[in-house]
């Protein structure tokens, strides 16, 4: 992690945009799979899996980096797998509480967000070593990465198998509906056909810099 | 490895780890944890719990389309049926529901199951007069969104419901034909309920807990049928 390194000259602008495209949870960092691969069947479950994961990111490092000082590095990572476990849990319960509609459509998404690592990731590797200011950015756009990430592959997953965009038909009744895509072996091919994208996009940039570089 | 190996850090020089600041951590940070999701299953348990009744009885009018009012009634020992409070809770109550004359159109009936993920529970309303299923609605689910919950939205398998035949054998003793399930697009009989592709474990399992909990309720509700008076008509 170059980053870590070199605390003192990134900028909190830095620290936001990082998780949005150069350290993006799902394309870069490769984290939290499960979730990803489970719930990004429709733009819908994409959107509310990542805003609920942004969430409980963002107050899990809240809290680590204000107790940072408190916690001795030994028994770290059980305590914060107590925060992100008890945070989950009060959002289940008031979620629950506000409307039993709201919570039939995101409580399969809700238990999930306790196995991904991504929220973990953070606290352990960023939160437990920076102040409450960086940990907010940090945990804001890993978040709107991964939700950005999640959009990215539910959209093409319901476009190919439901012929639908966040609910909308595309093509009309004649389209004939592609339902691996939806189907867990879909999420295995476009999470593929994204990080091939990814790289690909990434290595040409590299290859037109060194190009650069190198006539200069 | 012949030779004597020495100690990169000498017991006398390596740092002590000290306990106490451990336990503090731990201990503090778990009773503070523990109390907060305690603290917050108490505020929340009765609000969470009458948004429960109130989905159940929204669900009522749902899957009994015909009804205007409904009434609990609770199963007693000796396999009758006895009025008792709509905000009563288990596993051995029904609703009647009723139409503007206070005759009764149906009776709507929880059915739980295990699904893909979790427990399942719906409610399903019976006809009295057609003696079929009239509908379903689900009231708690954790199947898969966009696949095992498709069992809510899927329009064909919906369609399975609206008249699902679970009439009595000639004796009355028990359903003439059991509810079963079949993979999607082979339904031949009125008592077959379609699956649906890429939710098969679900829809099965909604079959399965719709032919437990018909076998069991319908022969008990069709000799009763006298209980089942709106204990809200005054005439």
């Amino acid at each position: 992690m170059a980053n870590t390194t070199k605390q003192v000259t990134t900028t909190g602008t830095d620290e936001f945009l990082k998780g949005l495209w150069k350290q993006n949870p799902v394309f870069v960092q490769v984290l939290g799979m499960c979730p990803v691969l489970a719930v990004s069947n429709t733009a819908e479950n994409a959107l509310a899996m990542g805003l609920a994961t942004s969430f409980v990111l963002l107050m899990s490092n809240i809290v680590v980096s204000s107790i940072r000082n408190f916690v001795p590095k030994q028994v770290r990572i059980v305590t914060f797998i107590l925060i992100i476990a008890t945070f989950v849990t009060i959002v289940d319960y008031l979620i629950q509480a506000i409307s039993l509609e709201l919570h039939k459509a995101l409580g399969a998404f809700i238990s999930l967000i306790v196995v991904n690592c991504l929220i973990l990731g953070r606290a352990e590797a960023f939160a437990s070593k920076n102040g409450v200011f960086r940990s907010i950015l940090d945990g804001l756009g890993m978040g709107i990465g991964f939700t950005v990430a999640l959009l990215c592959l539910g959209a093409v997953r319901e476009i190919f198998g439901y012929g639908s965009l966040f609910g909308l038909q595309l093509f009309g009744d004649h389209y004939q509906e592609w339902v691996v895509m939806v189907l867990p072996a879909g999420g295995f091919f476009t999470l593929a056909g994204w990080l091939v994208f990814f790289n690909w996009f990434e290595q040409s940039r590299a290859r037109r810099e060194t190009l650069k570089e190198a006539t200069a | 490895m012949s030779e004597r190996r020495t100690p990169a850090n000498p017991p006398q020089t390596a740092p002590r780890v000290k306990v106490w600041p451990m336990y503090r951590a731990v201990v503090g940070i778990g009773l503070v944890c523990g109390l907060a999701i305690v603290s917050v299953f108490e505020l929340t348990g009765p609000v969470i719990q009458q948004n429960k009744i109130e989905l159940r009885q929204k669900a009522i009018f749902e899957v009994l389309p015909e009804a205007i009012a409904s009434a609990a009634f609770r199963l007693t020992d000796d396999n009758r049926f006895e009025p008792t409070s709509p905000d009563s809770e288990g596993s051995d109550l029904v609703f009647a529901g009723y139409d503007d004359q206070h005759s009764l159109v149906g009776l709507a009936i929880e059915a739980r199951g295990m699904g893909y993920q979790d427990v399942v529970r719906l409610l399903y309303g019976y006809s009295i007069e057609s003696e079929s299923i009239l509908g379903i609605s689900v009231l708690e689910s954790r199947e898969t969104p966009g696949l095992g919950d498709r069992i809510e939205t899927d329009e064909d398998f919906q369609s399975n419901f609206g008249d699902l035949d679970v009439s009595l054998s000639p004796d009355g003793a028990a359903v003439a034909h059991p509810i079963e399930f079949v993979k999607q697009g082979k339904k031949t009989e009125s008592w077959q309920i379609d699956g649906i592709t890429g939710a098969t474990i679900t829809s099965r399992a909604t079959a399965d807990m719709l032919r437990e909990s018909t076998v069991w309720w319908i022969p008990k509700i069709r000799r009763q049928m006298t209980d089942f008076r709106d204990p809200n008509n005054r005439d």
